[in-house]
């Protein structure tokens, strides 16, 4: 069994590897794409009703739609979108978009809707006579927010966006069902040639269960760095 | 968008409606049974089993639901004994598989929910309650349950909805649920928006209205 694992022609350890990295890397754009993003829609959402109701919007389908008819939607969707306008523009040949970018793309999508409920929640927690006290000092509506709120805001949200982080990560495994090759497409790929689908699936899990494991430990060292004092 | 076309996917769609609840009612009472058991079993410590379950819920909770359905549907078949066994005429239906891969993942989670909810039960009312010489039964039915209940109710609601999502993942082994009926419209007529966005909106109505059963229920019992 260890030689199918091992790295080189024979094994299967490289492209395990290289699996890894690619979800790795899904999971970091989706992460921090999706935090940004939840963090702009957490502003807009200030922005008068029509906003707000938008805002409520994205986030209530985008956490309520599974995530993988979000991704099948992008991934099939915006493939016969970009053929219709190219066709119309008379190019006819078929063009394959990058599945690796739309995934990350429709990871980023779900996140944000997580991302942002995160930091409305964390919003809530902070005191407004903080931010009447900083506009009579002077501080401009951007300072406001920089230098009073956003900091505060990191701290309250961190619990969430470790839990979104550990979320993402798992829901990578989704885009292998669009051939993008991260890590459970390349067990996928080494169970069908081996004849060893459990080996392999279970190979994929440990990978996926040690990242997790060791993304905890460091969400948590980050939490006792910066994140509040739990009251006792 | 073609609304016509969109509108005349539902149909087609409702059907799936149907296998989408099996797989989640399913999934979840597994989930609830095997989630109290393990509850249990490692809240008391039971000798033996305290450690694997604690493995199990590390394992079930850190690892995609993807996986874990795979391993169960296309992997188990790798062993011959598993074959040979009586079991083989169950784990070689993708019914039974998706059944039970949403179970064995929703019993992890819910164990984790339990336990929270009788943690949030002070300890000085148990013994109370074992002082005013209440039963077991009796101290779960009047003091336990109604408290825990209070808090896991609302984690319980989003693991239900959790649960709506992942049975989505039933489609890819051959299981036509919402998701399984939504891709093949789109590979019949090619308009790939519309027939997911037609399933999207079903998986919406079903999650607005779970969740606003349970923030009803939870109105309800908020301390007065």
């Amino acid at each position: 069994m260890l030689d199918m694992l091992s790295f080189g022609a024979g094994g299967w350890g490289d492209e395990l590897l290289s699996g890894l990295a690619v979800t790795l890397l899904l999971a970091l754009i989706a992460f921090s794409a999706g935090t940004v993003a939840g963090l702009m829609l957490m502003l807009a959402r200030r922005r008068g009703r029509p906003a707000r109701y938008f805002v409520s919007g994205y986030v209530t389908v985008f956490r309520g739609v599974p995530e993988l008819l979000i991704l099948y939607l992008f991934f099939f969707g915006t493939g016969a979108v970009v053929q219709n306008v190219a066709a119309s523009l008379g190019y006819t040949e078929r063009i394959n978009l990058s599945g690796f970018a739309l995934g990350a793309f429709a990871l980023s999508v779900i996140v944000t809707a997580y991302a942002t409920e995160a930091f409305r929640g964390a919003a809530n927690s902070i005191p407004k006579g903080q931010l009447e006290a900083a506009e009579a000092f002077g501080f401009s509506a951007p300072r406001r927010f920089l230098f009073i709120e956003l900091p505060q805001l990191l701290r309250v949200a961190l619990p969430s966006l470790g839990n979104i982080w550990l979320i993402v990560l798992k829901d990578t495994a989704l885009v292998s069902l669009t051939a993008v090759a991260e890590l459970m497409r390349q067990a996928t790929v080494a169970a069908g040639s081996t004849h060893r689908p459990f080996t392999f699936y279970a190979v994929a899990a440990l990978i996926y269960l040690t990242v997790s494991f060791f993304s905890e430990r460091v969400i948590g060292r980050v939490e006792k760095r910066f994140g509040l004092k739990e009251a006792n | 968008m073609d609304w016509a076309l969109l509108l005349s996917f539902y149909p087609s769609l409702s059907e799936g409606i149907v296998i989408t609840f099996g797989l989640l009612f399913g999934g979840l009472a597994l989930g609830l049974v095997l989630g109290a058991f393990i509850c249990w079993v490692r809240m008391r410590r039971i000798a033996v089993l305290a450690p694997f379950m604690d493995v199990y819920v590390l394992f079930f909770r850190g690892t995609p639901l993807l996986v874990q359905l795979f391993a169960i549907y296309f992997g188990l078949g790798q062993f011959a004994f598993i074959r040979e066994s009586a079991a083989w005429v169950l784990l070689r239906e993708p019914w039974f598989c998706a059944v039970l891969a949403l179970g064995l993942n929703s019993a992890a989670f819910t164990s984790e929910i339990i336990r929270g909810g009788i943690l949030g039960v002070e300890r000085g009312q148990l013994e109370a309650a074992q002082a005013y010489g209440f039963g077991p039964v009796l101290t779960a039915r009047l003091i336990l349950l109604p408290q825990a209940l209070r808090v896991a109710l609302p984690a319980y609601g989003n693991e239900m909805i959790l649960m709506l999502k992942g049975t989505a993942l039933a489609s890819t082994i051959s299981i036509m649920e919402l998701t399984g009926i939504a891709r093949r419209l789109t590979s019949q007529t090619f308009a790939p928006f519309e027939a997911f966005i037609a399933a999207g909106s079903i998986y919406l109505l079903i999650s607005i209205t779970l969740t606003s059963m349970f923030a009803a229920i939870e109105r309800r019992q908020r301390w007065s």
